[in-house]
């Protein structure tokens, strides 16, 4: 099943699972899966089932995973932020990001912010997400986090979807487009 | 900014961007080289004919690599293997078949990598090239099509952590020590977005080979690369490979740091990984004696022939322990041609090894030694995550080749010096 070829709406609204520090991409997805399943559907099944067995089964579309330190550290991986995304994962908040799992995520249209107060937000709480404003908002707590800005060239890589849409949209890549190429 | 030095990881990205360029800065600049394996190519090769790529930007600049399950284990990598050979072929881009051994060491030897260009790999141990004084970092599929098809991509400059390494190793203790004891001090994501400069007496006296050790390992404290000032060592060890070695940069006295570390490592111990995190580390004295099943000696980590050649000389003449087995995998072809030469590879079949073919071997869980519900691994390579070595419910424990060696004798986490006479 291919994702609808849009950027994602803001804001962003869903319900928090929340993780701890140094998740990473062999808890994401394992590689013994990513080595062997090239499906997407398959592959994300077997989603952060490292630390929540039946997460896959349980997650619904739109929530969002909240982290602590360094979310998504280790492999290059691209699989691990694919899968969240197929999954329908909103927004990936944390503390901090492994900076390849942060780049892969703009660069396929996942939405990824570091938010410092990631600490006030409980597992089930609603929040929105607002990368524009930066902002989320916990709905069930009745409080709002700042989120680390995204530079406005990567923001724009993000709304449109990532990078693949982006070339579709606009026939080529961003900096091909600035150089008049 | 004017009249403040700058970092070499600044003044690579100021010669790629052609501009004047600061940490913190984000530009687009141009790679000098791109390369992607068989777990990640197929995703780049997905993108790249999505965003509708008929034309790789440079074909001579772009290799592919067949070394994570290779050969492949099974059908699923079988037709990805397929994949990237009829793309190679397609585009005349360098396709490194099964056997040629690991990307990142066939990345250095077949010149992909010179000082003072910017070298971008889908893997995250692409950091390892910053020991030439190269800037080479990691990133993902999607992106990797990007520069497929445009030569360029988007980077912020990062900022630069100092970490001043000095005194002579003890007899036994190696470049790897080093590295998980600095990745122990600075923690799992302590270096997150920086690159990480390695100074000091230690890094001016150590090999070519033992500094891509070093800075193999960089990622696993978060940075983006790691990576050392060229000097005559890396400019002959270029020319040995029969490369033009070029001319790189260094960084400035008066370059600025985010931060300075400082280690004394004349007195070190040899230091081990424990599971399940990489900044897990512990002297070798705090876990000898952990019962262990498998040893693997190998990984772009430690695979090259300086290894091999230590950990044969404390396997020469000895047998690897009853009911555990120790799995070897040279670095590349020209390692292993070399460790025959030596005559490396039959002190290791002599003492009981299982010589694998050049490539990634165990080191990622997808073959060649995946590990059983509670075993233990001792490897030289870089991960101990849960899961790793493809079983969720083993162990892994990180060390240098000359722990693996003395541990496969004593089938239990060993010192190395307890076993040999320095």
């Amino acid at each position: 099943m291919k994702e609808p070829n849009r950027g994602k709406t803001l804001p962003i609204r869903g319900r928090a699972w929340k993780f701890g520090d140094d998740v990473n991409t062999d808890l994401i997805i394992a590689g013994k899966y990513k080595l062997s399943i090239t499906d997407l559907d398959e592959l994300s099944r077997h989603a952060m089932e490292g630390l929540i067995p039946d997460f896959a089964e349980r997650f619904r579309r739109g929530d969002l995973i909240v982290a602590g330190r360094n979310f998504g550290c280790g492999s290059s991986r691209e699989q691990a932020p694919l899968v969240l995304k197929h999954l329908g994962v909103g927004a990936v908040i944390a503390r901090s990001f492994a900076r390849i799992f942060y780049r892969n995520a703009i660069n396929i249209g996942l939405p990824a912010a570091e938010c410092k107060n990631v600490n006030r937000i409980s597992d089930g709480d609603i929040l929105e997400v607002d990368l524009e404003a930066g902002l989320v908002r916990n709905v069930t707590k009745g409080e709002s986090y700042r989120i680390t800005p995204i530079h406005p060239d990567l923001l724009q890589i993000l709304v449109e979807g990532g990078l693949i849409n982006y070339v579709k949209k606009h026939g080529a890549l961003p900096w091909q487009l600035r150089s008049g190429r | 900014m004017a009249g403040v030095g700058k970092t070499i990881s600044e003044k690579i990205f100021s010669a790629a961007s052609g501009r004047d360029v600061w940490a913190g800065d984000l530009v687009v600049a141009e790679v000098s080289s791109a390369m992607a394996h068989d777990g990640t190519a197929l995703l780049a090769i997905e993108a790249f004919e999505e965003m509708g790529g008929t034309k790789v930007w440079n074909p001579s600049r772009v290799a592919l690599f067949l070394d994570h399950v290779a050969p492949s284990s099974n059908e699923t990598f079988s037709k990805v293997h397929k994949r990237m050979r009829r793309f190679a072929f397609k585009h005349g881009i360098s396709l490194y078949e099964v056997g040629s051994g690991v990307c990142h060491q066939l990345m250095i030897e077949e010149g992909y990598v010179r000082p003072g260009e910017l070298v971008v790999g889908a893997d995250s141990h692409t950091c390892t090239y910053g020991a030439l004084g190269a800037f080479a970092t990691g990133i993902g599929s999607t992106e990797m099509a990007a520069v497929f098809l445009s030569g360029k991509l988007w980077f912020k400059v990062p900022e630069t952590l100092k970490v001043e390494i000095e005194g002579s190793l003890p007899p036994f203790v190696t470049p790897k020590d080093v590295a998980l004891r600095v990745i122990g001090e600075v923690g799992a994501d302590g270096a997150t977005y920086q690159a990480v400069e390695f100074h000091g007496s230690t890094i001016e006296e150590m090999s070519v080979e033992g500094r891509l050790t070093l800075c193999n390992m960089a990622v696993e404290m978060g940075a983006k690369t790691g990576i050392i000032n060229p000097d005559e060592k890396t400019y002959s060890y270029l020319a040995q490979l029969g490369l033009n070695p070029g001319r790189g940069f260094s960084s400035d006295p008066d370059a600025q740091y985010a931060k300075t570390l400082e280690f004394d490592v004349s007195s070190l111990e040899p230091q081990v990984a424990c599971p399940h995190a990489v900044d897990n580390v512990k002297p070798v004295s705090e876990v000898e004696g952990t019962p262990v099943d498998q040893v693997f000696l190998g990984s772009c980590t430690n695979g090259r022939i300086e290894d091999l050649r230590l950990a044969a000389k404390i396997l020469e003449g000895k047998v690897v322990k009853r009911g555990l087995r120790m799995i070897v995998t040279p670095a590349s072809r020209r390692v292993y041609l070399q460790a025959l030469r030596e005559g490396l590879i039959e002190t290791f079949v002599k003492a009981g090894c299982a010589v694998c073919n050049p490539g990634c071997g165990p080191c990622v869980g997808a073959h060649q030694g995946v590990l059983a519900p509670g075993e233990v691994c001792l490897s030289t390579s870089n991960r101990n995550f849960k899961g790793r070595m493809g079983c969720t419910d083993a162990e892994i424990y990180l060390a240098s080749p000359a722990t693996a060696a003395a541990t496969a004798i004593t089938g239990r986490i060993t010192d190395p010096r307890s076993v040999v006479r320095a």
